[in-house]
């Protein structure tokens, strides 16, 4: 067989906006300085991109980028510096009734006092949902995260993995459109996280979620993603955003073995290394 | 079975051997100052079972009963406004601290000046007395909360009295109830003082009137009572704790043995 020319990445070196109608949510010229007393800190300096309806989008860069921070931007938890992000229309001021967080420290997210059923089920009875409406969901929230057997348990009674399936399970019972998840599975052993990655692509299929998903391991943003955004290092751009064109259906041997898994996750790496070390599109764009 | 033994002989132990020791001590060497074991327990019987219980004991009981509850509630509802407002805090401490640092049975000539020898007189100063200890750990526990549960509370749109309710209360708990600790006994000990100086009725009033009499024995046993007291109000606490903070003592646990 003729090997014929690669297949070209798709790839841009600043955030992808959308058209109107395929957007979800819009991240607009957000920068964000922390002020503290030992001066000012530029998180995050000029992020513009938009998640589409129903995406699964990985967000990557080194430790200290500002991950975290843009999360919490748009998570409505921080006020941004300047700039903005636009959930369906309307500009987040607060944290929407629409999405759901799932913490980096999510061991410290669960209330220790609350068994696990009770934990999920919170955020529920918060908003008002029927007793029965709740049980509901609350039981279909555990057993799509496997975790049914154990709703009279605590929280720190169960594994790392089971307490981040304990955190997912809250956040999708609370049936949000966006999902945002913070390097979810920094802290679990290799087999866990392997079914934990699957289980974020099931749910986000089944309840039609649109997921941004922070992680620093290459590996897993190109196996789980749609659409990779790479950050350069701190103060923090868009390095490159792009296209993961993997077929739909995804399985931990099969699309990790192919030789387009490997080439995109090649080319990931690269511009890490480059980010690493300091290599940035604003400035190479001004050059 | 076997081990049940065990334990309850370790508890029982020294409680015996010191009963011991008073029975021979006394017996040697009587004393006019110091009942035997068995004189005491007849005395005991004889003198608070009866029309005493009701004169005596339950408006004693009554007395710190509502005083301690009120300390309670007023330092935890205080202690939530004042914790979870940074102005009111820095506003508020120094003035908290002062009055902390004033022993409560000074309070006493004052308040009795103002309101006279009547009942609520003495339950105000026990909730004085009391409320220090709960209103003070309240704010730190508050203060404390930790910044991701607040966090995810306020990603899921808790807030207000929810929040409260669902997260700072249930956090806090623990501190809370340390302090609540604290402030059983310092209210028992203001009950006991408060009667001492003035009263018609009461443990504190007993035991001096006793005192006065010389009717050694029957002053004895106003200390046992209220030595059963102290210990039966520590028992319930522990009992209360214990189901409140079940969570918290199996995280405990569990770090421990990590
Ligand atoms: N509350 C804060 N106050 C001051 N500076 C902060 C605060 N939070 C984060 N920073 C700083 O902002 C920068 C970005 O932090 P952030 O936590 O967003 O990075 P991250 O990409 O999530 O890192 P990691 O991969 O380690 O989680 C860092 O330099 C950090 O020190
Ligand atoms: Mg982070």
């Amino acid at each position: 067989m003729l090997h014929d020319t690669p297949v070209p990445i798709d790839t841009v070196s600043h955030g992808r906006t959308l058209p109107a109608e395929e957007t979800l949510l819009s991240v607009r010229n957000l920068k964000k300085v922390y002020s503290t007393d030992g001066g000012d800190i530029e998180a995050v300096r000029d992020l513009t991109f938009d998640l589409g309806k129903n995406e699964l989008t990985c967000l990557v860069g080194p430790s200290g980028s500002g991950k975290t921070t843009l999360l919490k931007c748009i998570a409505g938890l921080l006020a941004p510096t300047s700039g903005e992000v636009v959930l369906d229309g309307k500009v987040v001021t607060a944290p929407p009734k629409k999405m759901a967080v799932v913490f980096q420290e999510y061991g410290r997210s669960l209330f220790p006092w609350l068994r696990v059923a009770d934990n999920v089920e919170l955020p529920l009875k918060n908003a008002g949902v029927p007793k029965a409406r709740r049980t509901e969901l609350v039981e279909e929230a555990l057993a799509n995260v496997g975790l049914d057997h154990v709703p009279r348990s605590y929280p720190w009674q169960l594994s790392g993995g089971m307490q981040q399936r304990v955190a997912i399970a809250r956040a999708i019972a609370y049936q949000p459109e966006v999902l945002l998840m913070d390097e979810p599975f920094a802290a679990v052993d290799a087999q866990t996280r392997a079914d934990l990655e699957d289980l974020v692509r099931k749910v986000r299929k089944t309840l039609g979620l649109s997921v941004l998903f922070v992680t620093h391991d290459i590996d897993e943003s190109v196996y789980l993603g749609e659409r990779v955004i790479m950050l350069s290092s701190s103060p923090t751009v868009v390095q490159e955003d792009l296209v993961v064109d993997l077929p739909e259906e995804r399985d931990q041997l099969e699309t990790r073995s192919m030789p387009r898994f490997t080439e995109l996750r090649h080319h990931v790496y690269e511009q890490i290394q480059l980010a690493k070390r300091g290599f940035r599109p604003d400035v190479a764009a001004t050059k | 079975m076997k081990k049940a033994f065990v334990t309850l002989g370790f508890a029982l132990g020294l409680p015996a051997i010191l009963v011991v020791l008073w029975w021979i001590a006394t017996t040697v060497s009587p004393s006019f100052f110091v009942p035997t074991p068995g004189e005491l327990i007849v005395t005991f019987v004889e003198t608070w079972f009866g029309p005493r219980l009701w004169v005596d004991i339950l408006p004693s009981i009554a007395r710190f009963g509502i005083g301690v509850v009120i300390a309670i509630v007023a330092g935890i509802l205080l202690g939530m406004l004042v914790g979870l407002n940074r102005d009111l805090r820095a506003f508020t401490e120094p003035v908290f601290e002062f009055f902390r640092a004033l022993p409560p049975p000074v309070l006493i000539p004052v308040l009795l000046l103002l309101f006279g020898p009547t009942d609520w007189m003495k339950v105000f100063i026990i909730v004085l007395a009391a409320i220090w200890p709960v209103l003070l750990n309240t704010i730190e526990g508050v203060r404390a909360a930790d910044p991701v549960q607040t966090e995810t509370s306020r990603s899921y749109g808790i807030s207000g009295l929810n929040r409260v309710r669902y997260q700072v209360l249930p956090s806090a708990a623990p501190q809370i109830l340390a302090g609540v600790r604290q402030s059983l006994p310092i209210g028992l000990i203001l009950m006991v003082i408060s009667e001492m100086f003035s009263s018609s009725s009461g443990l504190g009033f007993s035991i001096i009137q006793f005192q006065r009499r010389f009717a050694i024995p029957e002053m004895w046993s106003g200390i046992l009572v209220l030595g059963l007291i102290g210990f039966a109000v520590a028992a319930v606490f522990r009992y209360v704790e214990r189901r409140i903070l079940r969570w918290y003592h199996g995280l405990k646990e569990l770090e421990n043995a990590a």
